[in-house]
């Protein structure tokens, strides 16, 4: 009871980063709050993921093995977790926030009347005062996200129900071992109590999974472009400056939304989280949404025409100009000086 | 014998199609939020201290809503017949993207609104939608956007279909196959794709993946310009009695906390378990930043810091 859970995202026996992220996360929790630390696997073959998971300093793993379970469906995966949760009592429940966690969390939050946060860009253990009854609630999550399109940041609680539940995106949150040696406990579930045959309604005819095209996750350079590029021809020129430089495109929310990039390129709270060693942002405004996905890089160099643009504020380089004019200077640049 | 199997199509095929259509009609629920166009804060929308002033930006239909609305739509073309009602949950203000539904296609609108609604989370609001779902009654089918623009939660169309006690389908970009007992759709995962089947009636969301909506209908305007709701009927003031009593699909369902036999406790700030302890209006820190030209010596410069520290080259 009042423990720690996390919902283990599981393709072909491998937990997902996001995943092992969370256990990182909820395991500064649990010490923080003097409680344990417990993952959800549910799935088939998953003989390997006590040694993928322990390390993280899990203290209960929970396995629900049965091929049924994989590839991944809605209603009997949300089964599992709502009885298990009835059963445990858990204080606060973390998933992913991915298409799986983001199908399944919002069902098992419903079912069980509990409060539930997507996309959470931080979380922290912290009191509350209700300003209206004056009663103190000690120790509840402070769920923090990105809210209203990125121009605000919202601080959410969860004060009288539980879990506390909360999603959070792939890289968000740092993965760390916590301990190589750590060693929790096995609690092999037996799935027929958790599921029923009306579970199993909805069937997958075909699937197909391909490894990301883009892995913008990793670059260690990155030109990314926002609305202010202008076009998909413009975003060329960005291409061409990050292919000499041995790195990656990204965009902004605002440029995905206009067809100016892929939405695999997409950086902020709704896409991807990076922390490249350089980040130039071309033509970029720099909403909350956005700078939450691109903050911790090393070095940011901001290209924008409006002097006024806020990502100039967190920019360790501003250059007030036109993408298009700046651009090609460095490439030309960059191809006289080096090699 | 081939005479004869002519003759037999010819003779009998019609009868059983007709069969068939008048049996294959879709009863479709689409929700929908008004939403502020938060994509594109202008100047104008911002205020002195660098917030946001809400007021200022346009309300309108959430996107991926729109989408969903289109799917319906595809269906209704499909199999005539089949009856599209558009269901929101907002201020009275809200009824706009009622008539904008009924501009593209929708058969029906209804506004579920009151005060009682104030403050309500995803929790609460997916609890008295899937109430007007109830008073709706019957359908086929639930479509709702994956996720409206001024929250990115993509909560409210997993907690209606859990409510409703229905399975769901999230991420869908193509309904490939409906008949009257399952659908077939194309979903779009992290990496890649999957064609899933249920059984209906089910709950489906909506990528903006998926085609985008038809433009409005110049006749349906016509038809449906002033279809309002009796709070807009009132608030005007207009003796528009006789038009509303002599074209009825002017009227616009709306009802309250009331009408749908919400529990007061469920709705609301009080049936929300999350709370807003704070918001903030981020301020960045300002970082000692060196500001630049765009001349050739000063990029020229920028670049050669950057290769002498190693950042890169």
């Amino acid at each position: 009871m009042d423990n720690i859970f996390v919902y283990l995202e599981i393709e072909d026996g491998v937990v997902a980063d996001v995943s092992l992220e969370l256990l990182t996360k909820g395991r500064s929790l649990a010490n923080q709050l003097g409680c344990k630390l417990e993952a959800v696997a549910v799935g088939d073959h998953l003989g390997t993921v006590e040694k993928q998971v322990f390390p993280y300093g899990v203290d209960v793993l929970h396995i629900f093995s049965d091929k049924r379970l994989s590839p991944y469906t809605t209603l009997p995966h949300a089964s599992i977790l709502v009885k298990l949760f009835q059963e445990e009592k858990p204080q606060i429940a973390l998933l992913g926030a991915t298409v799986v966690g983001r199908d399944l969390a919002p069902r098992v939050s419903s079912a069980l009347r509990s409060g539930l946060t997507a996309d959470c860009t931080s979380l922290e253990i912290g009191d509350h005062v209700d300003v209206k009854t004056k009663k103190v609630y000690k120790n509840l999550l402070y769920q923090i996200r990105p809210a209203f399109g990125g121009n605000i940041v919202a601080w959410i609680i969860n004060p009288e129900h539980r879990p506390q539940m909360a999603t959070v995106r792939e890289g968000v949150m740092k993965k760390e071992i916590y301990d190589p040696q750590y060693r929790g406990e096995i609690v092999e579930h037996n799935v027929d109590e958790y599921v029923s045959d009306k579970d199993f309604v909805v069937s997958i005819i075909d699937r197909h999974v391909e490894k990301p095209k883009v892995n913008i996750k990793n670059a260690s350079i990155i030109v990314s472009g926002g609305y202010g590029v202008g076009s998909k021809e413009n975003f060329q020129l960005l291409y061409e400056l990050a292919d000499l430089l041995g790195g990656e495109v990204g965009a902004s929310r605002a440029a995905v939304d206009a067809g100016f990039a892929e939405h695999e390129r997409q950086i902020g709270q709704t896409g991807v989280t990076v922390r490249p060693k350089l980040y130039i942002a071309c033509g970029i405004s720099g909403q909350i949404q956005h700078i939450a996905g691109m903050q911790d890089s090393s070095i940011i160099i901001s290209i924008n025409s409006d002097p006024n643009a806020p990502i100039h504020n967190i920019a360790d380089y501003v250059i007030v100009g036109e993408v298009e004019n700046v651009i090609p200077k460095m490439i030309k640049y960059y191809k006289k000086n080096t090699k | 014998m081939l005479a004869n199997l002519n003759s037999f199509f010819i003779f009998v095929a019609p009868k059983i199609l007709k069969n068939t259509f008048e049996k294959m009609t879709f009863n479709i629920i689409v929700l929908a939020k008004q939403v502020p166009d938060t994509r594109n804060v202008g100047k104008d929308a911002m205020k002195a201290d660098g917030t946001v002033n809400r007021a200022a930006l346009p309300a309108i239909f959430n996107p991926e809503d729109l989408n969903a609305l289109e799917q319906a739509l595809g269906i209704k073309d499909q199999f005539p017949g089949s009856k599209i009602t558009v269901l929101t949950m907002g201020p009275v203000r809200a009824a706009e993207i009622l008539r904008e539904g009924l501009f593209r296609g929708s058969d029906d609108g209804v506004l579920l609104t009151d005060r009682a609604f104030a403050g309500s989370d995803t929790l609460a609001t997916s609890y008295a939608l899937s109430m007007a779902i109830r008073k709706i009654g019957n359908f086929d089918l639930i479509l709702a956007g994956r996720q409206a623009i001024d929250g990115d939660t993509a909560q409210v169309g997993p907690q209606v279909a859990e409510k409703m006690g229905i399975s769901q389908v999230t991420y869908v970009e193509e309904i490939q196959k409906i008949d009257s007992k399952k659908i077939r759709v194309k979903r779009r995962l992290d990496n890649g794709v999957e064609i899933v089947e249920s059984p209906l009636p089910v709950l489906i969301t909506v990528n903006n993946s998926a085609r985008p909506c038809r433009p409005r209908n110049a006749k349906l305007l016509q038809k449906y310009k002033h279809a309002k709701t009796i709070t807009e009927r009132q608030a005007e003031n207009i003796d528009y009695i006789g038009l509303y009593s002599s074209r009825p699909y002017l009227n616009l369902t709306e009802w309250s906390a009331a009408d749908v036999n919400s529990d007061p406790k469920l709705c609301g700030l009080a049936g929300s378990p999350t709370k807003v302890k704070k918001i903030e209006n981020v301020v960045f820190q300002a970082k000692e930043s060196k500001r630049l030209t765009d001349s050739d010596e000063e990029i020229d410069e920028l670049m050669k810091e950057l290769i002498r520290n190693h950042t890169i080259g």
